[in-house]
């Protein structure tokens, strides 16, 4: 090979950003630039920045997701970089579908926007992944502790509380007389 | 009963503000108090900086001193658990309520991602009491999916006899507390009665009457006992006349008609707005069963009707229950009929352990059997979420692999934990004994709800 010949330098083209197979869910995807559809498990999940998360289950919910399943969080300490994954699955009755939302969620930054001005059914879910994780929902009617006591501190769910134990001391136990 | 329209107008003017919303806005503020009515526009009524009087003059408005806001449970015999509402009455009629739960949270989930995935039955089948089985079924689906195996064909025929006589026995409590609520009490010791038959055959099979830890990923612990058959003919001799009796006492007993119709109204609408699932939906018009739109260990083979219910009252739900006792007793039948022969869990031995003769004989084995009980398996990597229909609706587990021998994050979906927030739209303007109907039409198990 000699000096003369110019080698072209391609860009490598950008693959075509992959898109579900069911109308209803590609639907979606086209109306979101920043949604990427996995296949999860051989389940459909849109990955989305959580600015978008209101807009995605308004336009899930219009799109024939009547209802709200399930909405939890995986607490991913020290294994990925924003820490939290707010989970959210949506359960399309008319297509016999179901998709999932996952929205990655910084712990320097947990303010996500409610899905419950959408979905009545999140708010119990909301108020148990603030109780458990600590996520802030903005926009949520009521956001208190909901299986843990008012007055208790900390998240208990996030992988750095620990477990906690209460010794049990058999021996020289409080005899009663 | 008051019409659709007069009873939005009453939530309208609870809320405080213009905006006909859901009844979510209205019922939470706090998670031991219920919110105060003193809202701006309140405070500029009472100091009269505003001319309301068509309000005032409504004569379904009562002051804020002529409400008052009583503590139901948590220890309360009809709550059917550590159940807690807080109840907002105008004379006798619940105009807000709002169910405090909690007192039975015992961090199942945290202590799940400390056992291993072999583990993981132990600690949720102790979640919704009544229906061990299912608990323990759509975990092993969970787990199952991530690893990616399939079972041979008597594993998930055993795991669906198991299911079905499952619902049978939780729709049985169901009808039997539901009366006791009522007043009806010989139907709640003729359905614990019957739902006794049938834990003494899973007493038989599994050696517990509750809490099994039976399914397991990768099929079932143990195979069927010897006469399985016939217990199981005994089962379907005996039950079948006892449920003709029972609709005999109840179906057209006019205190129990009296007691539960066009009580506890929710429509399809709502239903679908909070989350509710399982047989309140089906009996507010909706044929919804996850067993017909996502089959599971192989249901789609054998027939059943999803029975729907028209005016999603308690009697509805009542009725939606008794017909699927029915289908699932005709499920059982022909389940044990057509039971394949066969391994009940997989060949996959680094899953599922090998038989104990085995392990006398062969060094593999042995070492086998010792890295499943010491290590456990791991699953790869990865994340899922497997529903199915458990008596109380749609059941879930969302498990989250990071490759190890323990789960990342195990959740699961538990119907009566969704289904309380009906409660509150159910209760709303509607009489103070109606409450206990109500609560029990909906078959919430706290164990369930708090996990």
């Amino acid at each position: 090979m000699t000096d003369d010949q110019v080698v072209e330098v391609q860009a490598e083209p950008t693959p075509p950003r992959a898109l579900p197979e069911q109308a209803v869910l590609r639907a979606i995807a086209d109306e979101f630039e920043d949604i990427e559809w996995v296949l999860s498990s051989g389940q459909d999940v849109f990955m989305l920045p959580k600015e978008r998360v209101r807009d995605v289950a308004q336009a899930a919910n219009e799109a024939g997701f009547e209802m709200l399943a399930d909405l939890t969080v995986t607490d991913y300490f020290r294994q990925r970089s924003p820490r939290f994954e707010l989970v959210i699955n949506l359960l399309s009755m008319q297509h016999r579908l179901r998709l999932r939302l996952r929205v990655p969620v910084p712990v320097d930054d947990v303010q996500v926007p409610s899905v419950v001005p959408v979905y009545p059914g999140a708010n119990f879910y909301e108020r148990e992944a603030f109780d458990l994780f600590g996520l802030i929902f903005e926009g949520h009617p009521d956001l208190t502790r909901i299986l843990m006591p008012d007055e208790w501190e900390g998240h208990p769910l996030r992988k750095d509380f620990g477990m906690g134990s209460v010794p049990v001391q058999f021996k020289d136990s409080h005899q009663v007389q | 009963m008051t019409d659709q329209k007069d009873k939005r107008k009453v939530d309208v003017w609870l809320t405080g503000t213009e905006d006909p919303g859901w009844l979510v806005d209205s019922t939470d503020e706090g998670a031991q108090k219920m919110a105060q009515h003193e809202t701006s526009t309140r405070l500029l009524d009472q100091e009269g900086l505003t001319i309301t009087d068509d309000r005032l003059l409504h004569e379904d408005v009562a002051a804020d001193d002529e409400l008052m806001i009583i503590n139901m449970g948590p220890q309360h015999p009809s709550t059917h658990g550590v159940l807690r509402l807080n109840i907002e009455l105008e004379g006798e009629i619940i105009r807000r309520s709002k169910p405090i739960i909690g007192y039975l949270h015992t961090g199942m989930e945290k202590t799940g991602e400390d056992l291993t995935w072999l583990q993981g039955p132990t600690n949720v089948t102790r979640m919704d009491y009544l229906a061990p089985f299912h608990n323990e079924l759509v975990y092993s689906l969970a787990v199952e999916k991530l690893l990616g195996i399939d079972l041979p064909p008597r594993a998930e025929a055993i795991r669906l006899l198991m299911t079905e006589l499952n619902r049978v026995s939780s729709h049985l409590v169901a009808l039997a507390t539901n009366g006791m609520d009522i007043g009806a009490l010989s139907m709640m010791l003729y359905g614990f009665r019957d739902r006794e038959r049938i834990l003494a055959f899973f007493e038989k099979a599994t050696g517990l009457r509750m809490n099994h830890n039976y399914i397991r990923p990768g099929g079932v612990a143990a195979d069927l006992p010897p006469g399985w058959q016939e217990d199981i003919e005994f089962i379907l001799e005996k039950i079948p006349p006892r449920m003709a009796e029972y609709e005999d006492l109840l179906k057209a007993n006019p205190i129990w008609l009296g007691r539960t119709r066009d009580v506890g109204v929710i429509t399809l609408e709502e239903c679908l707005a909070y989350s509710v699932t399982g047989p309140t939906l089906r009996a507010a018009g909706s044929d919804w069963d996850l067993r017909k739109a996502f089959p599971y260990s192989g249901i789609e083979n054998f027939q059943f009707e999803v029975p729907v219910g028209e005016r999603g009252d308690v009697y509805d739900r009542y009725r939606v229950r008794v017909e699927e006792i029915w289908q699932s007793l005709s499920l059982v039948r022909q389940i044990a009929e057509s039971m394949p022969d066969g391994d009940y869990k997989t060949e996959d031995r680094k899953i599922a352990p090998p038989p104990r003769a085995r392990i006398d004989e062969s060094m593999e084995a042995l070492i086998h059997h010792f890295k499943i009980y010491t290590e456990g398996f791991q699953v790869p990597e990865g994340e899922a979420y497997v529903a199915i229909e458990s008596p109380r609706g749609e059941l879930g587990a969302y498990l989250v692999s990071d490759g190890g021998a323990k789960p990342l994050r195990m959740h699961m979906r538990t119907p009566s934990f969704a289904n309380l927030q009906g409660l509150p739209v159910m209760m709303a303007d509607s009489l103070i004994a109606d409450t206990v109907a109500t609560i029990a039409s909906l078959d919430p198990v706290l164990g369930d709800v708090d996990r």
